[in-house]
């Protein structure tokens, strides 16, 4: 199991590095930073000053290392904005989009999973076939359509709800419930499918035919089974907390950190949106190594092979 | 007497189309029955059926009587206290058949709080003690293993030992080696008939290997395409089969001892389903075959003591046997 969990955390490492690898090369192919800052039309003189002053003039390799350790120490440069550190601006957007997408994800578990094994155990039902009908449009619907839907019906139309903004709770209401609908379809889709998956297992048969009665054979022998699977798609959308929302928080001006890497891409602040990057990167490399440690917990086939390997 | 379990005209279909066709035979207290036949013959299916294991959308009719009580069609509930206590059934691949996320433990305990009401140190006692039964060795230990951890003939054992878990009366045993290497299926066939001989349970063995059945079982009833075709005592099917199809399996085996032969294989395939023939299921295959047998589907018929046959011409000569032997 130690093994096991090292294995992981090291893949997770390498995945950061990689992520810092990639936005070190993005930056640099997207054009001479200097020519790009200082605009074409600067003097020859002032554009040499940049690049030393930046440490431009180094060679790549030394400028890599240079961007790696800035990196560790968790210096990420300046917004060309406001001049203040990106850092700070995206963090001090997280919990605005945490107000959206944790509710959103207590919606798409509390409605996607009950859902999906619902309709699982009734297959072929009225229940069965609505559940999936709604899964299906709600996978289907693009969140901005469904977005824009919900405005015209509840706020235009009825009046009943903001269309936009961060002035009340009221206002989170639209943009919490578009965030959930698409994701409760997903999870409802994958939950179902895991579960007759395991229906159709052997296993299942054995505990019918030990006398075992139904609901003991679900709650015993399927779930535990039928958890591996679902765990996958609840990790991805954990891992999509913070930006997630980028879509959803445009339609309603939410100033949460998907609106902020709108702002920042349409004003080429590449600080902010390298910044917003390894976020992004870092609560999925995260959540993916929670999902790997709840599959060693949840499947001993998983835990002895890496463990013994 | 009554029969432990009798199945009376037992038929199965699944969307319309028929795979069992009225199936009828009967197992007394302790008897050892084998169900031999080809795979797709029904021999699996009559079971599922009889403990209600089949999918909702299979239709199934007939009559299951366990002690003179139908069981076919019960409520759950009273099927429940029949599944693994008066009837337990293994199967053939029993590395799919145990849970693989939980323990053997965990999956022994079950059965045994469920059938029989243990708990606490008794019920980790006697979790012990089929283990030993079954001779999985440092039993203690390994109850806290997962089935992975096991080899196809442990896990074959371990199901075998929760089979026994509620002291059922009759044991189904669904090809119990066929996925089996031939030395580990002697152990498994070695293990069943000790267990039936201290516990005098009576079990069913489900098998399409003729030898394995007629080493282990008293009586034996053959199944083509959803029809019992023969029934008879172990010894006769082998040295008289009546039925060709009965005829052509035993034709198929290879002499243990003698002369070499030829083996002869059963010429054609069994028939589809939803494309039956309108007689004898068997008769596009048969030699024997008259116009009797592509019109009218044959009915079991008493041919000897505690022998039946389905078969026109088969029955036809035997019955006028039995008749002469009479006068």
């Amino acid at each position: 199991m130690l093994r096991f969990l090292a294995l992981r955390i090291g893949r997770a490492l390498l995945t950061i590095a990689l992520v810092v690898t990639f936005a070190f090369v993005v930056l640099r192919l997207s054009g001479d930073p200097a020519l790009l800052i200082m605009g074409p039309e600067a003097p020859p003189e002032v554009i040499a000053a940049f690049r030393k002053a930046w440490g431009l003039d180094d060679p790549i390799w030394m400028q890599y290392f240079d961007y790696f350790g800035a990196i560790a120490q968790g210096e990420l440069g300046r917004s060309m904005r406001d001049g203040r550190p990106a850092v700070e601006l995206v963090v001090e957007r997280i919990p605005a989009t945490l107000a959206l997408t944790l509710p959103a994800l207590l919606i798409k578990i509390g409605i996607g999973i009950p859902a999906g094994i619902y309709a699982a155990l009734h297959r072929g039902s009225m229940i069965d076939r609505a559940v999936m009908l709604a899964a299906v449009a709600g996978f289907t619907v693009p969140s901005f359509v469904l977005a824009l839907l919900l405005v015209l019906v509840f706020a235009v139309q009825l009046g009943w709800l903001p269309s936009g903004g961060q002035d009340s709770w009221r206002h989170a209401i639209l943009p919490i419930f578009t965030l959930g609908v698409g994701g409760a379809a997903v999870l409802a889709r994958f939950t179902r499918s895991a579960m007759l998956e395991i229906l159709g297992q052997h296993y299942i048969r054995t505990a019918s035919a030990k006398g075992v009665p139904w609901r003991a054979v679900v709650t015993n022998h399927a779930l535990p089974n039928a958890a591996i699977p679902t765990v996958t798609i609840v990790g991805f959308m954990v891992g999509s907390l913070i930006a997630g929302a980028v879509v959803v928080e445009s339609v309603f001006s939410w100033p949460g950190v998907g609106r902020l890497l709108v702002v920042a891409v349409a004003n080429r602040d590449l600080a902010v949106v390298q910044c917003i990057l390894l976020l992004v990167a870092l609560t999925m490399v995260t959540s993916n190594l929670i999902v790997d440690f709840l599959y060693g917990f949840l499947d001993p086939r998983l835990r002895t092979r890496t463990g013994s390997a | 007497m009554r029969p432990l379990l009798a199945i009376e005209n037992l038929t199965v279909s699944f969307d319309e189309t028929r795979v069992l066709h009225g199936v009828d035979f009967s197992i007394g207290k302790g008897e050892a029955l084998g169900l031999v036949g080809e795979s797709g013959s029904g021999k699996s299916v009559t079971w599922l059926a009889a403990l209600g294991l089949l999918p909702r959308s299979a239709k199934v009719a007939g009559r299951v009587l366990l002690d003179g009580q139908n069981i076919l069609g019960a409520p759950e509930g009273a099927l429940d206290h029949v599944r693994g206590r008066r009837v337990a059934m293994i199967f053939q691949d029993p590395a799919s058949a145990l849970n693989p996320v939980l323990t053997i433990r965990r999956q022994l305990s079950e059965t045994l709080a469920l059938h029989r009401g243990l708990s606490g140190r008794s019920l980790q006692a006697e979790c012990k003690r089929l283990l030993d039964l079954v001779g999985i060795p440092d039993a203690e230990r390994r109850l806290s293993a997962y089935p992975h951890e096991f080899s196809g003939g442990q896990n074959q054992r371990i199901m075998i030992a929760m089979a026994l878990s509620g002291n059922p009366d009759l044991l189904i045993a669904d090809e119990p080696t066929t996925a089996l290497d031939v030395t580990i299926q002697a152990q498994i066939l070695e293990l069943l008939g000790r267990v039936r001989r201290e516990t005098g349970m009576a079990m069913v063995l489900i098998s399409h290997d003729l030898g394995v059945v007629s080493e282990n079982c008293d009586r034996v009833a053959v199944m083509y395409a959803g029809r019992v075709v023969e029934k008879a005592r172990a010894g006769e099917l082998f040295d008289d089969p009546c039925h060709p199809y009965s005829n052509g399996l035993i034709g198929a085996l290879p002499p243990l001892d003698g002369e070499r032969r030829r083996l002869t294989a059963i010429g054609g395939t069994v028939p589809d389903p939803r494309n039956m023939p309108a007689g004898c299921a068997f008769a596009p295959r048969c030699a024997l075959e008259t116009a009797a047998c592509k019109a009218v589907p044959p009915l079991l018929v008493p041919v000897g003591p505690g022998r039946d046959v389905a078969c026109h011409v088969v029955a036809a000569q035997r019955q006028m046997h039995v008749g002469q032997a009479a006068e």
